[in-house]
C-alpha cells in the first residue's frame, strides 16, 4: 500500500514515529502523480526537485525535534490561485502563464511553518470560475471514479488529486461551492470556513467578499487539523477574523446526542437526483440513531441565491481582475498601437470566455445607470438571505443536505448553457453570501458508482458543530475515500 | 421580461471592461448578457424597500494600523514579473506625444 493511501494525519504520526520519512512520503506521492497524471490531470505545475529538496530539509528538522506538527513532512497539493514564492501560479489562465510570485500566500506560508512539502500546483476553472475544471487554459482535470466525467470545481484539481492519492491532502478556495462541490464529485472531504477564519493574503482574488481557502482531505479529521494550521488572524488581510476557537480537532467526538439538525426542504426539491436524494437522507437517518434531533423546515430565498450571487461575484470579479493589463506580471499582447490597445488586446488574448462573460456582466452591474437596480438590489438580498439563515440557526445547530444535485457530469455537457451550469451551485452558493462554515463529505455512491456529497452547514464561527457532526456521520460507515481504496477493498463501499 | 442588449450596449462595456471582442464574441456576448439578466430579473420578486444593503457579513469597518514602513524597498520583486521595464520602472508605450 502507498504512503498515499494513507490519511494525512496517519502519515504524519508515522513520520514522527520514525517509522518512514517525509522524504519517502514525497518520493511515493510523486511516483504516484508520474503513473497517474496521463490520466487524471490534477496538477497545471508539478516541480518534484524542488518538492524532494524540501522533504530533504524538513526531515532533519523532524528529525532534530524542531518540528513535531502532525503535519510535518506530509505532501501537499495547493490550487494554483494561491501565490507560491518561486513556484509558477497561473490561475489556470494564459494571462499568468508565466507568473513566478515574488511570496507566498498566508495560508501556504502557515502550512510551510508546519513542515508540508508542496509537490505542484492543481488545476482549477479559470479564475475560479466554474463548476467543471473545465475552463481551465491548461486542459481538463479528469474524476479519478470515472475519468469519462468532470471531477467538478473550481477546485477540481485539488480534489482529483487526493482522490487519485496524488497527495496527502489540498488546499482549494471556495467563491460559490468550489471546495464543496468538487469533493462531493470526488468522494473526498472539504470544509469551506467562516469567512474571514482563513488569511485570503496572496490568494489571487475573484469575489473577495465570498473567497475563502479551506482544506480539502480523506477524512473529517484531516480537514479539521488542516484547518487548525492555516486559520489565523492575519494584519496582512484587512477581513481577517481574531478567532480564539481555531482548535478545530478538539471537535473531534463521536457525539451528537441533542444536536439539533435542520433538512431545509428546499433542498429536496425539483432537480435533485433520486440517489443524491435518498443517501443524503440515509445520513440524516444515521445522525438520528446517534442521537441528533432532526427536522424538516422551509429556509426560504434559495433560488434567489444564485442569481444575487452572480451579480456581486461578477462585480467583485470585474473590479478584481482589472489589474491583469499587460504591464506588470503575465501576458502582453505582442504588438500593439498605443496603451489603450495594449491593455485590451492583451486581456482579450489572455482571458478564456467564461471569465469574459463575468467581467462583461459585471462591468455593466456596476455602470452608471444600472448599479442600484443590479448591485445593491443584489446586496439588499444578500442581507435577506444572511436573516433566513439567522432564523434558522436559531432553531438549530447545523443545516443539512446535499452539496450538490446531482453527482459529477460527463466531460463535455456543462459550458454550452451557463445557466444551467450555474444552477449546479444552487445549495453551496448561499453559504458564500452569509459568510458561513459548510462541510461536504461522501455519503454513498449513486446507481453508476459516483460518490455523492452531504453537506453540512453551521452558523457564523461554528465550525466545530459541522465538524463533529461530520466526524460523528464518518464513524457510522466505512467510506472508501478514493477510488483506488475502494478496489483494495474488494468493492465494498 | 426580456433583456435585449444592444450593439451600443456591448461597445460601451466592453471600453469599461477593457475588452476587444471579435463581431463573434460581441454577438455571443449580446446574448449571455441578455440571458443573464432576464435571470438576475427574478430579484426583482422581492420586496427590498426596507432591507439595507448588506456589503459585508460581519461589523468590520475601517482597519488601520500604525504608518510604519514594514516591509522595506520591494521595487525588484514588484518588477520582477514585469513584461517589460526600464530604470526600474515598468515600461509601457508612449502615452504622451
Amino acid at each position: 500500500m502507498s504512503l498515499m493511501s494513507l490519511t494525512a494525519v496517519e502519515l504524519g504520526k508515522r513520520i514522527q514515529k520514525k517509522e518512514v520519512t517525509a522524504v519517502d512520503a514525497t518520493r511515493e506521492a510523486l511516483a504516484a502523480i508520474a503513473a497517474r497524471e496521463d490520466v487524471v490531470h490534477s496538477f497545471v505545475t508539478v516541480d518534484g526537485d524542488r518538492a524532494m529538496q524540501r522533504a530533504k530539509e524538513v526531515q532533519e528538522r523532524i528529525a532534530s525535534g524542531e518540528l513535531t506538527s502532525p503535519l510535518a513532512g506530509v505532501p501537499v497539493a495547493i490550487k494554483d490561485n494561491m501565490c507560491t514564492k518561486g513556484l509558477k501560479t497561473t490561475c489556470s489562465s494564459k494571462i499568468l502563464y508565466n507568473f513566478i510570485p515574488t511570496y507566498t500566500s498566508e495560508a501556504v506560508l502557515q502550512l510551510e511553518r508546519a513542515g508540508a512539502i508542496i509537490l505542484g500546483k492543481t488545476n482549477m476553472d479559470e479564475f475560479a470560475m466554474g463548476s467543471t475544471t473545465e475552463t481551465s487554459a491548461y486542459g481538463v482535470t479528469r474524476n479519478p471514479w470515472d475519468t469519462a466525467h468532470v471531477p467538478g470545481g473550481s477546485s477540481g484539481g485539488s480534489c482529483a488529486a487526493v482522490a487519485a492519492e496524488e497527495c496527502s491532502y489540498a488546499l482549494g478556495s471556495d467563491t460559490g461551492g468550489s471546495i464543496r462541490q468538487p469533493s462531493s464529485f470526488c468522494g473526498v472531504t472539504g470544509i469551506k470556513p467562516t469567512y474571514g477564519t482563513v488569511s485570503r493574503y496572496g490568494l489571487i482574488a475573484y469575489g473577495s467578499s465570498l473567497d475563502q481557502i479551506g482544506p480539502i482531505a480523506k477524512d473529517v479529521t484531516d480537514c479539521a487539523a488542516v484547518l487548525e494550521a492555516i486559520a489565523a488572524h492575519d494584519p496582512k488581510d484587512s477581513t481577517s477574523m481574531k478567532r480564539e476557537d481555531t482548535d478545530f480537532t478538539q471537535a473531534l467526538v463521536d457525539d451528537v446526542k441533542g444536536m439539533r439538525i435542520g433538512i431545509p426542504n428546499d433542498y429536496f426539491g425539483e432537480g435533485l437526483d433520486e440517489d443524491v436524494r435518498a443517501r443524503v437522507l440515509d445520513a440524516a437517518k444515521a445522525l438520528e440513531e446517534k442521537g441528533a434531533v432532526v427536522e424538516h423546515f422551509d429556509l426560504g430565498l434559495v433560488k434567489y441565491a444564485i442569481p444575487a450571487y452572480y451579480v456581486i461575484a461578477c462585480a467583485e470579479a470585474s473590479s478584481n481582475l482589472a489589474r491583469f493589463d499587460g504591464v506588470k506580471y503575465g501576458y502582453r499582447t505582442e504588438e500593439y498601437d498605443g496603451l489603450h490597445q495594449m491593455y485590451k488586446k492583451s486581456r482579450s488574448e489572455g482571458f478564456g470566455a467564461e471569465v469574459k462573460r463575468r467581467i462583461m456582466l459585471g462591468s455593466f452591474v456596476l455602470s452608471s445607470g444600472y448599479y442600484d437596480a443590479y448591485y445593491l438590489k443584489a446586496l439588499r438580498v444578500k442581507a435577506l438571505i444572511k436573516q433566513a439563515f439567522d432564523d434558522a440557526f436559531a432553531k438549530y445547530d447545523v443545516i443539512l443536505g446535499p452539496a450538490a444535485p446531482t453527482t459529477a457530469p460527463k466531460l463535455g455537457e456543462s459550458l454550452s448553457d451557463p445557466i444551467q451550469m450555474y444552477l449546479g451551485d444552487i445549495y453551496t452558493i448561499s453559504v458564500n453570501l452569509a459568510g458561513l462554515p459548510g462541510i461536504s463529505l461522501p455519503c454513498g455512491l449513486d446507481r453508476n458508482g459516483l460518490p455523492v456529497g452531504l453537506q453540512l452547514i453551521g452558523d457564523c464561527f461554528q465550525e466545530k458543530k459541522i465538524i463533529r457532526a461530520a466526524y460523528v456521520f464518518e464513524q457510522t460507515r466505512e467510506y472508501a475515500h478514493s477510488k483506488l481504496a475502494q478496489e483494495q477493498n474488494g468493492g465494498a463501499s | 421580461m426580456a433583456n435585449i442588449i444592444s450593439d451600443e450596449t456591448i461597445e460601451y462595456v466592453g471600453i469599461l471592461a477593457k475588452l476587444e471582442l471579435s463581431d463573434e464574441e460581441k454577438e455571443a456576448a449580446k446574448k449571455d448578457m441578455g440571458d443573464m439578466l432576464d435571470y438576475i430579473d427574478q430579484l426583482n420578486e422581492l420586496d427590498t424597500s426596507q432591507v439595507e444593503p448588506m456589503s459585508h457579513v460581519f461589523p468590520v469597518n475601517n482597519v488601520f494600523r500604525e504608518d510604519v514602513v514594514t516591509n522595506g524597498d520591494g521595487s525588484e520583486d514588484a518588477l520582477a514579473n514585469a513584461p517589460l521595464s526600464r530604470d526600474g520602472g515598468f515600461e509601457v508605450p508612449k502615452t504622451i506625444v
